[in-house]
């Protein structure tokens, strides 16, 4: 698209958009928000650079194949659930570490839920962008 | 705990990402598509055997206990429809090797086979309807790419019809689902027959079912919603074709089976006689689709919308013994039409065309298709030896029932009546593409001349098809045993609640 505006815009707007994509997926953890929500505003960013510049630039800000990156992120939310098995527990069942426990405070809560969601948040990252990237190449 | 289930889940899924990371090799990406599907064949065999020996397996992930958490249930019906699927995935697997083109296999033909795979899988375990709607949603985006990749303007036509009508169907399952959980107050399937048995005479209830029998009706293609089945069908490469053949208007029936059973026990049964009319007009409409059609591939898919209909009859009877015939022809049906699509794909290459009555010589040239294809037409039609013989029995036997009353001497009348005219479509094609001698261009090979080679998997493909239809004809009782275990476990679904939500039984009853 040829607008100064939008080109101007777009380059601070991906920075602050990916930013609150992390940010909604670490939020996520207990609050609303995580990997899925997270993924989709991440895409949204590359969308909004994919047409301040053009498909190849928006390529090139992926540095790889996005069809890959979602495969990557499928197969990393698999593995989290798989993990499970390890503990002798059920499919998909969270485990914990707790960094920095103490009596009072439950510390840094690092669990196997967060690794699921960034599987979702790669493979919603990489689904939509392959999808937007193959929309706008086969028009130009 | 069973990790089997899960097992049984995860293999297509994994199967598709090894697929999709793998280098665009199409010798490569086919190899590890047939063998993720030995795996979930050796996979769903070993389920099938411990849920007959030592009853259903569940699986609640994550340790959330049932009904908060999501459940994933291997009962008999469901441990049988998984070996049937997994047994149509290595067939059509094995097939897709050479007949998938150089481009759609780079574009991850193979993965997407294994996609579908998963949401059918999936469909078939899953203990939650909202998790149902999920995994129907995994098999459109599969099927959807399979669909519509490398598509040609023809190709696109008929994806449209497929996608649109769908999608149709995906809102009104998600709006039945929203509907029921605000009625009902859980989502958990054992949960649901629990609450929902306790409301009687509920108009919305009624409202919320007939919501989701339009929308299965819609992928089932049932009457009068079906338009879709014979428009798409034909456009895609030949194991798409097979594929959804084989096993997506079978999904849609097991989902209104599996609702219908456990959470409208009451009103399915006032039901019944709407089914049944359904049914029978499903069945006319498919056999009078397959008289008029001049299409081969169409002709394929009419030919499912009858099975659709005798499936239709089992169900809609609802005794035990009628869900049994239903379940028996279920997985014979699977079979066959698999077999019936993946026949007229070897059949082009060697003298059929879109059209019939251009079409011929193919006895000539290959007999062994043709001996193939007669036996497959003969399983359709019901003659004995068959396992298409043994189903139809069994619908006999259940319209003699004490217990089927008048709907009972419907299905026979219906089923004698399509039978009998569903053979004619059939000797059709055995007059016009095998016996009638071959068009221009297909002439037998003069000596000398090398002869059509047929690559030796998509051998493997058809021979192992036929081959566990011959097998189940020849010794149908031991499928006759699994859908009668099937059968009794759906029509009393009290076992399954009791499995699932960890109820010990009552002593005494």
């Amino acid at each position: 698209m040829n607008s100064v505006v939008l080109t101007t815009v777009a380059r601070l707007l991906v920075g602050v958009m990916l930013l609150f994509s992390l940010f909604l997926l670490w939020r996520g953890h207990n609050e609303p928000g995580g990997g899925f929500i997270g993924g989709l505003v991440a895409a949204a960013a590359f969308v909004v650079y994919t047409l301040a510049t053009s498909p190849r630039e928006a390529r090139a800000l992926l540095h790889a194949d996005p069809g890959l990156v979602a495969v990557i992120g499928l197969a990393i939310a698999t593995a989290s659930g798989l993990l499970s098995a390890l503990a002798g527990k059920a499919f998909l069942s969270g485990l914990w570490v707790f960094l920095g426990a103490s009596e009072t405070s439950k510390g840094l809560a690092l669990g196997t839920p967060l690794i699921f969601d960034l599987g979702v948040y790669l493979a919603v990252v990489g689904g939509v962008a392959a999808m937007v990237l193959a929309l706008e190449e086969s028009e130009s | 705990m069973s990790w089997l289930p899960v097992a049984c889940l995860l293999t297509p899924l994994l199967t598709a990402v090894a697929v999709f990371g793998s280098p665009r090799n199409r010798k490569l990406r086919g190899l590890l598509s047939i063998g993720g599907a030995v795996v979930l064949l050796l996979l769903a065999i070993w389920q099938l055997m411990r849920v007959s020996s030592a009853g259903a397996l569940v699986v609640q992930p994550g340790g959330w206990k049932a009904p908060f958490g999501i459940t994933l249930v291997a009962d008999n019906l469901a441990a049988m429809l998984v070996l049937a699927t997994a047994a149509i995935a290595v067939a059509i697997t094995s097939f897709a090797l050479h007949d998938i083109d150089e481009f759609r296999a780079e574009a991850g033909f193979d993965g997407f086979v294994h996609v579908v795979l998963t949401g059918v899988v999936g469909a078939f375990l899953t203990g939650d309807v909202f998790n149902l709607y999920v995994w129907f949603e995994v098999m459109l985006i599969g099927s959807f790419a399979l669909m519509t990749l490398g598509a040609g303007k023809r190709q696109l036509d008929g994806a449209v019809k497929y996608i649109a009508l769908n999608l149709v169907s995906t809102v009104l399952m998600l709006t039945a689902i929203g509907l029921l959980h605000g009625l009902a107050g859980t989502l958990n399937l054992a949960d649901l027959h629990q609450v929902m048995a306790a409301r009687e005479n509920d108009s919305l209830a009624l409202v919320v079912g007939a919501l989701f029998l339009v929308a299965f009706g819609i992928k089932a293609a049932i009457f009068p919603v079906f338009s879709w089945l014979p428009a798409s069908y034909h456009t895609v490469p030949i194991t798409v074709s097979a594929l959804f053949a084989a096993l997506m208007t079978k999904v849609g029936i097991y989902a209104l089976l599996r609702i219908g059973t456990l959470v409208f026990g009451m009103e399915l049964a006032s039901a019944a006689s709407l089914m049944m009319a359904l049914a029978v007009l499903t069945l006319l409409m498919g056999v009078a689709g397959a008289l008029a059609e001049t299409s081969l591939r169409r002709l394929a898919a009419w030919q499912v919308m009858i099975s659709v209909g005798f499936l239709l009859l089992g169900v809609a009877l609802g005794t035990p013994a009628g869900l049994a015939a239903a379940l028996f022809y279920f997985v014979h049906g699977m079979l066959a039409k698999a077999a019936l699509l993946l026949i007229i794909g070897l059949g082009e290459r060697v003298g059929m065309a879109e059209r019939l009555a251009e079409s011929g010589g193919v006895a000539q040239l290959k007999p062994w298709l043709a001996a193939a294809y007669l036996f497959t037409a003969l399983s359709l039609a019901g003659i004995p030896p068959t396992a298409g013989f043994w189903a139809k029995l069994a619908f006999v036997e259940a319209g003699l029932g004490a217990d089927a009353g008048t709907a009972g001497t419907v299905l026979i009348v219906a089923l004698v009546v399509a039978s009998l005219l569903g053979l004619l479509p059939l000797m059709r094609i055995w007059n016009e593409a095998f016996c009638k001698p071959s068009p221009a261009g297909f002439a037998p090979a003069a000596p000398g001349q090398v002869p059509i080679h047929t690559p030796s998997a998509s051998i493997f493909a058809l021979v192992s098809l036929v081959g566990v239809s011959a097998l189940i004809g020849i010794w149908p009782t031991l499928l006759h045993s699994l859908a009668e275990a099937a059968a009794v476990g759906i029509s009393t679904p009290a076992e399954y609640v009791q499995v699932v939500l960890g109820i010990k039984p009552e002593a005494g009853s």
